[in-house]
């Protein structure tokens, strides 16, 4: 079960980690992208940073979408409705009453896909998700689980996003919302399913 | 990097500030948003409203284009990324007259789906949303499993098209036609000199040594098809030009317009010395453009190069919703 404490703690450290690697990030979408990613994700971050500063109290379904809708309105490109349909429809599900991560994270991937229209393969932050969804489940989410996930984008040709347009010449780069994602779930790992 | 600006963080809301304020006779800035609307309100009376927007770093698109007989509003996100769903959701509500809002947006997966929320976000308040996507940029092979072709310069001519036409009382579903006409007639490619710099980044998106060029570079330093040295500004046009030919998209029976783009850094005289060899190429194919524009309408900061749009006028009456006047920044 998925409480307040540990998803706020979750989104920090994950916050946390986006900030370290801004550049890094942004360095991963220049040859392959447009150079912002970092930045798009730390803008958004530090919004949930803020607005998390005072829901200690509140429920699941607050946290949630709070998160989402900092992310919706401050992340901008691709990754701000891909990261902020995945927490929009994980307070959805809370609010149904789901507190399970394995759940909830798999309404958030429904909906990542829905959004985006990524199938895995496509080297995208979906090859990411699926591999973690189904560790999760398995009660095996592991640091190397994230890490291979986020590897195996590298010889990927990209189908979805700004990297499409290179074809064949984006093999070899990782996909730079992949790595984003293989933070969110790094700080998972750090915050809730170790603890 | 070498720029006019304070803090790279605040070049957007400082744009806009100064945009807004500078020509408050054609710009209304929505409190608390980069949203633009027109603030002739009396000409947007019983219209259906025309929204676009995409990433900074395109000026004057897309804020340049907001006026009387173009779009009524338009949406500024950071530089060379899509606005957020909630600002354009702002800029639909602020404009509509009851009859609808049409979207125009460009074929990059970040507008498409940031978009698509603001559209979802308007459908609760019982607004009517249609769209185009617009995806001119021939550099790009389209194709049902990719994102396919980016929307370039083009998306100016669809601006002006459908302007024309909302302000001549075309309904929605009218509009949404039109659009899915006129949007496979225009098509766009683009050569590059040095690549654009995004403030906050602080390094050019590409790198280009002194002697080189490259081809079909898109507007956010997306990589093109070639590179190679620089050519006389005839090869230029032979090799853009062939490209358009290439796509199935020159005949000397049909009547065009022509946008000849600056991507911020090439001047005014570079790009006329192109429209000659333009023209001259074009005569030799028996076609002379029915309407032509030349200089800075879709830009990518501070890139030099150029593209060529070409317009293929298949109904008679493109051409006068192209010739409407408008009272605009821009066009
Ligand atoms: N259609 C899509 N479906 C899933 N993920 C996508 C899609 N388009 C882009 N992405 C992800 O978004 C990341 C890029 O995000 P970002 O750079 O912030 O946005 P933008 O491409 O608009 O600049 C990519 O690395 C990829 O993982
Ligand atoms: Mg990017």
């Amino acid at each position: 079960m998925l409480t307040t404490t540990q998803t706020i703690a979750w989104l920090n450290n994950f916050a946390d980690k986006i900030e370290t690697n801004k550049a890094y990030l942004n360095d991963l979408d220049t040859p392959i992208g447009d150079g912002d990613h970092g930045s798009n994700m730390v803008r958004g971050l530090t919004a949930v940073k803020a607005t998390l500063a005072d829901k200690s109290n509140a429920d699941l379904t607050t946290v949630f979408k709070a998160t989402a809708l900092a992310l919706i309105s401050k992340v901008g490109g691709a990754a701000g409705p891909l990261y902020g349909t995945a927490f929009l429809e994980m307070a959805k599900a809370s609010k149904d009453g789901v507190t399970d991560l394995g759940i909830l994270l798999a309404t958030a991937l429904a909906g990542l896909k829905k959004r985006g229209g990524a199938a895995t393969g496509d080297k995208t932050l979906v090859d990411v998700w699926r591999p973690v969804l189904t560790a999760v489940h398995a009660d095996r989410l592991t640091s190397t689980v994230i890490k291979t996930a986020v590897e195996r984008t590298k010889p990927m040709v990209a189908k979805k996003g700004r990297a499409s347009y290179l074809g064949d010449r984006s093999i070899g780069h990782l996909d730079p919302g992949a790595v984003s994602s293989g933070y969110l779930f790094t700080a998972l790992l750090e915050t809730v399913v170790q603890s | 990097m070498k720029k006019i600006l304070n803090d790279p963080k605040d070049v957007v809301s400082e744009m806009v500030d100064g945009l807004v304020r500078a020509y408050p006779q054609y710009l209304t800035q929505l409190p608390d948003t980069t949203a633009m609307v027109r603030s002739d309100q009396a000409s947007m009376v019983g219209k259906v409203g025309l929204v676009s927007g995409g990433g900074s770093g395109h000026e004057p698109s897309h804020a340049g284009f907001v006026g009387k007989g173009m779009l009524s509003a338009a949406v500024a996100g950071q530089v060379f990324t899509s606005p957020t769903p909630d600002q354009i959701y702002a800029a639909i509500k602020a404009v509509d007259q009851g009859k609808g809002v049409f979207l125009i947006i460009k074929n990059y997966s970040g507008d498409v789906m940031n978009f698509d929320m603001a559209k979802d976000m308007a459908e609760l308040d019982d607004i009517d949303v249609k769209s185009v996507v617009v995806d001119d940029d021939i550099a790009v092979e389209d194709s049902l499993y990719t994102q396919g072709r980016r929307g370039v310069a083009g998306t100016v001519l669809m601006h002006k098209v459908l302007g024309a036409a909302a302000d001549q009382g075309a309904s929605l579903d009218e509009l949404d036609r039109l659009a899915h006409a006129v949007l496979p007639q225009i098509k766009t490619i683009a050569v590059a000199l040095s690549a654009a710099t995004v403030p906050e980044v602080g390094k050019p998106g590409f790198e280009l040594a002194d002697d080189e060029i490259e081809y079909g570079v898109g507007i956010h330093s997306e990589p093109g098809y070639r590179r190679e040295k620089i050519k006389p500004s005839k090869a230029l046009v032979a090799e853009l030009l062939g490209k358009l030919d290439e796509s199935g998209h020159l005949d000397s029976q049909h009547q065009y317009a022509v946008l000849v783009n600056g991507m911020g850094a090439t001047p005014l005289m570079e790009q006329y010395v192109f429209s000659h060899d333009l023209l001259d190429a074009l005569a030799e194919k028996g076609i002379k453009p029915a309407f032509m524009k030349v200089g800075n309408y879709m830009t990518s900061i501070e890139m030099a190069g150029i593209s060529l749009t070409l317009f293929d006028l298949t109904d008679a009456k493109w051409l006068d919703y192209l010739n409407y006047p408008v009272e605009t920044i821009a066009w």
